[in-house]
């Protein structure tokens, strides 16, 4: 079943583009959507939520548009980015008032299983308003998650919360993933999508620029040339070496060490220290200068020009 | 009616409307009035006609309007303001419950915040037991008319606050005692008119007959909720243009 079908989607502001003629289809799993801040990635969350209409282009989630159409929260929950919440309840009677809001039969029992999956039973006590930004976040996926929605939208989830937080709404997303569900949450850090998502959707200034399986795409973005600074006991003695190997591009020497230009980064990462090791070098410092996503995002995007 | 009133809604919405500063705020004009008829009931002399001005042009101009444009904008419009409304919207629940809930909750608010101290003040006042009642009831009226245009006017506009005064102090306090036609747009004169059908009083200027008000004042009510609706029902979370 193709639960998220967005053809042609184009929306403005104005005369600003957010997003760009984008098709893509989103099915059972957990799915990136992943790009700098600004790229549009809360503009295509809030258009499959049914909170902002296509300027053009048709979208669907399951067999209808969702803007217009509140059924569709039926089968559709949505974490949101801001973190405005009600936060004069307790979390329990935040998620006990939506499981209300949407009518189920079993109120408590849902409620109950919404806290425990989100592990948020300690604080279900204590209101909101006393809540980390880390626990506002998962009450508010276990109120999006309250009716065991066939689609759950998560805008930033990872934002704000500390490692540990992270590495267990990660577990979380995984696991409504197996369960068959379809899972699109937006990130701008490269690491969150690479340990949860097997498919990515990158998204470069509201356009679609890569799009499919994560290890693909990573290896596109791992084989991209790179500049590295680079300090050792020897700097010169390591150029040489480092002139002799494949993925070299070019070295410089600066004042404060050698700049490094590499066809291919993972190789270069994989091989420089066993390298320097073996001709007895030490190695003292090894700073990558474009690592900012933008360059990444640059990357992909002018590689798919080609 | 049951299904278009949902009493989740109305239960949070009591708490996140009391629970607020603003709580306070719609408060004071209730005192004033009250502290007001007070001071004038122990300094004038009976007889006297300052209960007509107090309670019609104070109670009906200042406090009934301005009470239920605190209540009525804050209902819905606080929660589209902080972004809390998609917690609500993001359920299947129908967009007409939700204007009729905060409607209902604001109107009710409304009633215990200026017509009900409206009427303590009427009590008070020397002489007018029976324009307490009227002015009471036209208050009653007055609350219901009012809520459905401002829970409206916070769905339309962000800025529905300053559109209010705009309308309460230009409209209202201005032009429809200047230009008798504006009186048919007037909900303090809608309000009016039901209050001296039931006691004629010379000197409230109620520009309206009974059924004109009723008529134009059920009209605006209802069509402001549909028009809430409507836009509700359209509801886009703000974008930055980014």
């Amino acid at each position: 079943m193709t639960a998220i079908q967005l053809t042609g989607v184009s929306r403005w502001y104005g005369n600003v583009v957010a997003v760009n003629d984008i098709t893509m289809t989103i099915g059972p799993g957990v799915t990136g959507l992943l790009g700098p801040n600004g790229a549009g990635k809360s503009t295509i969350i809030h258009m499959i939520a049914g909170f902002l209409a296509p300027s053009k282009g048709t979208l669907n989630v399951g067999d209808g548009p969702s803007w217009g159409n509140p059924d569709v929260y039926k089968t559709l929950g949505l974490v949101p980015e801001r973190d405005s919440v009600y936060a004069f309840l307790t979390g329990e009677q935040f998620v006990r008032a939506t499981a209300k809001l949407h009518e189920l039969a079993d109120v408590a029992a849902a409620t109950k299983r919404a806290i425990e999956m989100t592990d948020m039973s300690d604080a279900a006590d204590r209101r909101i308003s006393t809540y980390s930004k880390g626990m506002r976040q998962r009450i508010k996926v276990a109120a999006a998650l309250v009716h065991d929605p066939e689609v759950l939208l998560l805008d930033e989830p990872f934002n704000g919360m500390d490692p540990r937080q992270r590495i267990h709404m990660m577990d979380l997303l995984a696991k409504l993933g197996t369960e068959g569900r379809t899972i699109l949450f937006s990130s701008h850090i490269l690491e969150e999508v690479e340990r949860l998502s097997g498919t990515i959707q990158v998204l470069v200034a509201g356009r679609l620029a890569a799009s499919g399986d994560f290890r693909a795409i990573r290896r596109l973005m791992t084989s991209r040339p790179h500049v590295f600074n680079v300090r050792s006991s020897d700097d010169r003695r390591l150029a040489a070496v480092l002139v002799g190997r494949p993925y070299t591009a070019a070295v410089e020497i600066t004042g404060k060490g050698l700049q490094v230009r590499t066809s291919d980064f993972g190789a270069f990462c994989g091989q420089i220290a066993t390298l320097t090791r073996d001709h007895d070098i030490a190695l003292r410092e090894l700073l990558p200068t474009d690592e900012s996503l933008e360059s990444v995002f640059s990357y992909l995007i002018s590689n798919q020009a080609n | 009616m049951s299904s278009l009133f949902n009493p989740i809604v109305a239960a949070i919405t009591v708490r996140a409307t009391l629970g607020r500063r603003r709580a306070f705020l719609f408060a004071i004009p209730a005192v004033i009035l009250i502290a007001l008829t007070l001071i004038l009931r122990a300094s004038r002399p009976p007889g006297a006609q300052w209960p007509d001005h107090v309670l019609g042009d104070f109670g009906f101009s200042v406090l009934l309007p301005l009470t239920a444009l605190i209540i009525g904008t804050g209902v819905l419009g606080a929660e589209i303001d902080d972004g809390s409304a998609i917690h609500l919207l993001a359920t299947p629940i129908r967009r007409s419950s939700v204007v009729v809930t905060k409607f209902v909750v604001a109107a009710v608010l409304t009633m215990v915040f200026a017509a009900l101290p409206e009427l303590i003040a009427g009590l008070l006042a020397p002489n007018s037991g029976k324009l307490a009642f009227a002015l009471f009831a036209g208050a009653l009226a007055g609350s219901v008319i009012y809520s459905a245009v401002f829970v409206a006017a916070s769905v339309l506009t962000t800025r529905a606050i300053a559109v209010g005064l705009l309308y309460v102090l230009i409209w209202e306090g201005l032009l429809s005692n200047l230009v008798g036609g504006v009186r048919i747009l007037s909900i303090a004169h809608y309000s009016l008119g039901i209050a001296n059908a039931i006691y004629p009083d010379q000197n409230l200027m109620a520009g309206l007959t009974l059924s004109t008000s009723v008529v134009l004042g059920v009209i605006v009510t209802v069509g402001a909720l549909i028009l809430a609706t409507r836009r509700l029902s359209a509801f886009a979370i703000k974008g930055d243009p980014a």
